[in-house]
């Protein structure tokens, strides 16, 4: 059966936390909840999962691209119209250096933000069940669950003290 | 650094979203004579393509004049928004929470300023096409990649791009909240803009971990930029006082403190246009002041330095322009206001703390430092053509034209233009990054008094 998603409100981190520890204590799969919040609290700040990620190898991977395309530009042109000025060497290695070096570097950013993105899993295509309460200081915890179990998630969100718990057809539990 | 109360997400959101939500009533009287300021610049820009560049003081051989002085002097000001943001965010200093965003805005809108000027300054805009960039396959005729004009552009356009991106990336919680915050069309335009972000832990990692890691990205990039511009001058064989090897650190040191001096002045008058006294506190400009202290000083010694470098050779021709600068009029006259605004006076202001705090004082500080710094700029490219020939028939004086001075006028009236339009569609102080500092925020007891203290992440 299919997982829904199910969001309880807090209007501390506290409770979050709780709420945390109570769904993993149901035995809820850590990967099936997650806490939103308006600002980066410290990591495990809620006892979340660790994020794993390989964002390290976007900016080398874009980097030699850079380099690459910085080396074939500054060569290819430069034999497409060989003149020679002031007796220096077709290819002189300084002034190649330069355009090689911002070609590198501009690879490295691109690719950065290209794999924040990527691994931000942004832009996402819809925003799923949300509350707007949240940018204002509430933490959200989104929990993906079977129908069957939305009423012990549920109870167990409010018993962690939940301001509020809704779910996406918009009915709501308010404690 | 924590002298301010505590202040809610709410608080927060609702001061800081001010100046897009509910803007104050000058904002479009003032939006439209910075407006008409900049068409006087557009207006002249067109007399200035239609007759040529003969409207101009240009001559031979000042063949580079005030628009030129202008490009670099608004290159050094974009150089504010790296040091800031990148070097605060590397050494987790808390008080560039607030002063991060208009630092890098800074960065963009200025970097596009200062792009126009050069584009301007070749008389015939669409020829730069032809210069820089390698398309003309049909002639097999390309840019040549051993001139610093060339390399000039390269430079500033991966830190364009760059820093936009920088930007964007950051940008992005901040237009979930407006998000939020919005209904209509708005709401729909900031729903595509914030990407569906909802804020989960993930999301917040990866954003955490892109300040650090395009902050240690970008700072090459920012050092480059200024090395390359240095290098326009420094590469020039034949024209004495420019061909120094100390030219890029020294251009990259001034364009940090002309850069600073900007982002001070720029706070100060966000803090009372849009009534953020809870935010850009007088301990973030009394911390800033003290850095550029120390920013100063070592563009003070790289400047003797310079000249040192200069005169030590002992090169007639170097030796003359040096004579020139320090002993014929108006050029002592000039130099001798541009070390005392530059250094002297602003310095002696920021040393004592009750004027580090008192924003008046900051502010004409700060003005006085770039006034001075766009005199430098002056001091170096003018009086080094003027002297360019050996022939003395050949030596030549400059006097900008009107048409120059209105154009130069009006780029100042750009950068406030595009900082206030931008202030109307995005926040100006990172919202997520004031709300962390806010539940960092802890107090020590030591003995008998209370330290504002803050809890530090590694």
């Amino acid at each position: 059966m299919a997982k829904r998603p199910l969001l309880g409100l807090f209007d501390s981190a506290d409770r979050a936390a709780d709420a945390g520890d109570a769904l993993k204590k149901a035995g809820i799969a850590e990967t099936d909840y997650d806490f939103l919040t308006d600002a980066p609290y410290p990591e495990g700040a809620f006892g979340e999962r660790a994020e794993h990620h390989r964002l390290y190898i976007y900016p080398m991977i874009g980097a030699v691209l850079g380099l690459t395309s910085g080396v074939m530009l500054t060569s290819m042109t430069q034999m497409a119209f060989p003149m020679v000025q002031g007796g220096k060497p077709i290819l002189a290695l300084p002034p190649m250096a330069v355009i090689c070096y911002e070609g590198t570097m501009l690879g490295a950013i691109l690719f950065t933000i290209f794999g924040i993105l990527f691994e931000s899993r942004l832009p996402a295509g819809k925003l799923g069940l949300y509350d707007t309460r949240i940018t204002q200081g509430f933490i959200g915890v989104l929990v993906h669950c079977e129908d069957a179990e939305h009423g012990k998630v549920s109870g167990i969100l409010s018993s962690a003290g939940a301001v509020e718990v809704k779910w996406e057809n918009a009915r709501a539990a308010t404690a | 650094m924590q002298e301010g109360r505590a202040l809610t997400p709410t608080e927060i959101n609702r001061d800081l979203l001010r100046s897009v939500l509910e803007p104050p009533k000058w904002f479009w009287p003032v939006v439209v004579i910075l407006t008409l300021w900049v068409l006087v610049g557009v207006t002249v820009s067109g007399i200035m393509i239609n007759r040529g560049l003969g409207v101009t003081g240009l001559n031979r051989p000042v063949a580079w004049g005030f628009m030129i002085t202008n490009f670099v002097f608004w290159i050094g000001i974009s150089h504010a928004g790296v040091m800031l943001s990148a070097i605060l965010r590397l050494a987790k200093a808390e008080w560039r929470r607030p002063a991060t965003r208009a630092a890098e805005v800074l960065t963009i809108f200025s970097l596009m300023t200062a792009l126009t000027m050069p584009i301007m300054h070749v008389g015939r805009p669409w020829r730069v096409l032809y210069w820089v960039f390698p398309y003309d396959f049909a002639r097999g005729i390309w840019p040549s990649v051993r001139s610093p004009l060339v390399w000039d552009p390269s430079a500033i356009l991966t830190y364009l791009t760059s820093s936009t991106l920088f930007v964007l990336i950051a940008l992005v919680p901040d237009l979930a909240v407006l998000r939020d915050h919005t209904t209509g069309v708005a709401h729909r335009i900031y729903s595509v803009l914030s990407l569906g972000w909802q804020g989960n832990a993930r999301q917040w990692k990866f954003q955490v971990i892109a300040g650090v890691l395009l902050s240690a990205l970008i700072l090459p990039v920012f050092v480059s930029v200024h090395s390359i511009v240095s290098w326009d001058f420094g590469m020039a064989a034949s024209v004495k006082s420019w061909h120094s090897t100390i030219f890029a650190p020294y251009f990259v040191i001034g364009a940090v403190h002309s850069g600073v001096s900007a982002v001070v002045f720029v706070m100060i008058l966000l803090r009372s246009m849009f009534g953020w006294q809870e935010y850009i506190r007088k301990e973030h400009i009394d911390a800033l002041g003290r850095l550029l202290i120390v920013v100063a000083t070592g563009w003070f010694y790289f400047l003797c330095m310079e000249i040192i470098f200069g005169l030590y050779g002992r090169e007639a021709d170097e030796v003359a322009v040096r004579t020139m600068q320090f002993m014929e009029y108006p050029w002592n006259v000039l130099m001798i206001i541009f070390a005392g605004i530059t250094y002297f006076l602003p310095v002696a202001l920021w040393l004592p703390r009750s004027f580090r705090r008192n924003l008046w004082i900051m502010s004409l500080a700060c003005i006085s430092v770039n006034v001075g710094m766009w005199l430098e700029r002056y001091l170096i490219i003018v009086p080094g053509l003027a002297r360019k020939q050996v022939f003395t028939f050949t030596w030549q004086t400059y006097m900008p034209s009107i048409t120059e001075l209105l154009l130069i006028l009006s780029t100042f009236g750009l950068v406030s233009l595009l900082l206030l339009l931008f202030s109307r569609v995005f926040p100006l102080v990172p919202l997520y990054d004031i709300k962390e500092g806010e539940f960092l925020r802890a107090k020590v007891q030591v003995g008998r008094s209370t330290v504002p203290a803050t809890i530090r992440e590694d």
